[in-house]
């Protein structure tokens, strides 16, 4: 009888999100515990007592923590499909972009979405720098996996899905079809992607959300 | 059969005083991989780097054969992958793995970013408070160190592993910034494993020839905090 699985995510959350798709990737069945941030349970502050953060995977009874940290974890416990490339030089490849994307890219966008005046245009050029850099490595391919999705495009997401909710949430138009072509194609092509468009919280549920929030969620990492 | 790997097939672009490029310098020594160390100067970037690392223009870059990877942990695991026959740098269960890559992430977002915030705190009370701040990550790494190790010498069990090369690459600085400060940051009262596996991990062979005098990077950061001090130009 295989082990149970638990995730405590937030049903908004693209830290979470992540999670799910690779269990779901890899077909795994797990039970999704949703945590109310504003009031986290004992579980969770338990299982994290580092971050207090979601998402948290528990596995045979032992909590892992940081979404990419539980991505590689899956990669490596579940068979199936691949999520991180096989060969070496491809994997550092793959973890360097998904490093620059949730590091560089993700919190720069964020501040751009959720800042003001000066802030706000410092981080909207910083952004659009970032996005020019991806754009540039998509080089017309499919996905950043090549012809299917990877560690890279799951890690990708805010900037796949939640990135034109939250435009449309503060009017903001910072990823057009005009500047990035290639990407505006790649999130063409993502949000169609079977597993990824089963998977995806609703969207008109999502934009309310951010329309509600006169503040951003508490930081990039919520 | 693998081909021997010569010292002209690996490149390593970096300086001596990163503890960033000391991280692949200890995993190409505990592979016993040759390599040619391509030292840049401070103050200025190579072609080669700035061709190598586009994106971010910085060190240390591993070249193999004619291929650049970028980013001091990602060079780590591919090290690990690639010379596969050496010894093991990350750990085989993949729980043990997710602790270690949880343990290195806290440890460059959190716990570095609060060592570097020692020398920008202005005033006294800032600096105890910035001091007392990384002390507070040391116990919690000591606690890491007492789960990973499982009584053995380092986090990786009997021999160097990723979470020790992770944190030990930060050991000249954190001397370095407890002389300059004039207070103990790895101490035997409150981290008393850590004190131990310090030593230890600097006097092993893969470590010992990389890790910088700490009179000699005194110095160097003298140069760096002069660097970084200068009024802005009118």
């Amino acid at each position: 009888m295989a082990e149970p699985v638990k995730l405590f995510g937030v049903w908004a959350s693209p830290f979470s999100w992540r999670v799910e798709t690779a269990l779901k990737l890899k077909g795994v069945k797990y039970e999704f515990i949703e945590e109310d941030l504003t009031n986290k349970s004992d579980l969770l502050v338990k299982y994290n007592p580092v971050h207090k953060k979601i998402p948290v995977l528990l596995h045979k009874g032992k909590p892992i923590c940081e979404s990419l940290v539980i991505l590689e974890y899956i990669d490596e416990t579940w068979k199936g499909i691949s999520i991180l490339p096989e060969d070496p030089y491809e994997r550092a490849i793959a973890r360097f972009w998904a490093k620059f994307i949730d590091e560089k890219c993700n919190h720069a966008l964020w501040t751009a979405c959720w800042s003001k005046d000066n802030e706000q245009e410092k981080a909207i050029e910083e952004a659009c720098e970032f996005l020019k850099t991806l754009e540039t490595q998509l080089k017309g391919n499919k996905f950043f996996g090549g012809e299917t999705i990877g560690f890279v495009d799951i890690v990708a997401n805010f900037i796949g899905f939640w990135l034109g909710i939250i435009q449309e949430a503060v009017g903001l138009e910072l990823l057009t079809v005009e500047k990035f072509p290639n990407l505006c194609k790649w999130i063409d092509n993502y949000v169609n992607c079977p597993v990824i468009k089963a998977n995806l919280p609703p969207r008109d549920e999502l934009l309310a959300y951010f329309k509600a929030r006169q503040q951003p969620p508490t930081g990039p990492k919520y | 059969m693998a081909a021997t790997t010569t010292s002209s097939d690996v490149k390593l672009i970096g300086g001596w005083p990163s503890p960033f490029v000391m991280r692949p310098r200890i995993a190409l020594n505990i592979k016993s991989v040759g390599y040619e160390f391509l030292q840049e100067q401070l103050g200025s970037k190579s072609e080669l780097l700035l061709k190598s690392n586009p994106v971010h223009k910085k060190i240390p870059v591993l070249i193999h054969g004619d291929r650049p990877i970028c980013e001091s942990l990602v060079i780590v695991q591919y090290i690990d992958a690639v010379w596969a026959s050496g010894p093991s740098i990350l750990p085989s269960d993949p729980y043990d793995c997710a602790t270690a890559r949880f343990w290195a992430a806290y440890i460059d977002d959190k716990w570095f970013p609060s060592l570097s915030g020692i020398a920008k705190a202005q005033g006294e009370e800032a600096q105890k408070a910035a001091l007392d701040q990384v002390v507070e990550g040391l116990v919690l790494l000591e606690d890491a160190f007492v789960k990973c190790s499982k009584g053995k010498a380092f986090f990786g069990g009997d021999t160097i592993g990723y979470l020790d090369i992770a944190l030990g690459c930060y050991l000249g600085w954190i001397r370095v910034t407890e002389n300059m400060n004039n207070r103990k940051l790895l101490d035997e009262a409150k981290t008393p494993n850590l004190v131990t596996w310090a030593d230890k991990f600097c006097s092993d062979g893969s470590v010992k020839d990389v890790m910088p005098e700490t009179d000699k990077l005194a110095e160097f950061a003298k140069v760096l905090m002069a660097k970084f001090r200068a009024p802005p130009p009118n």
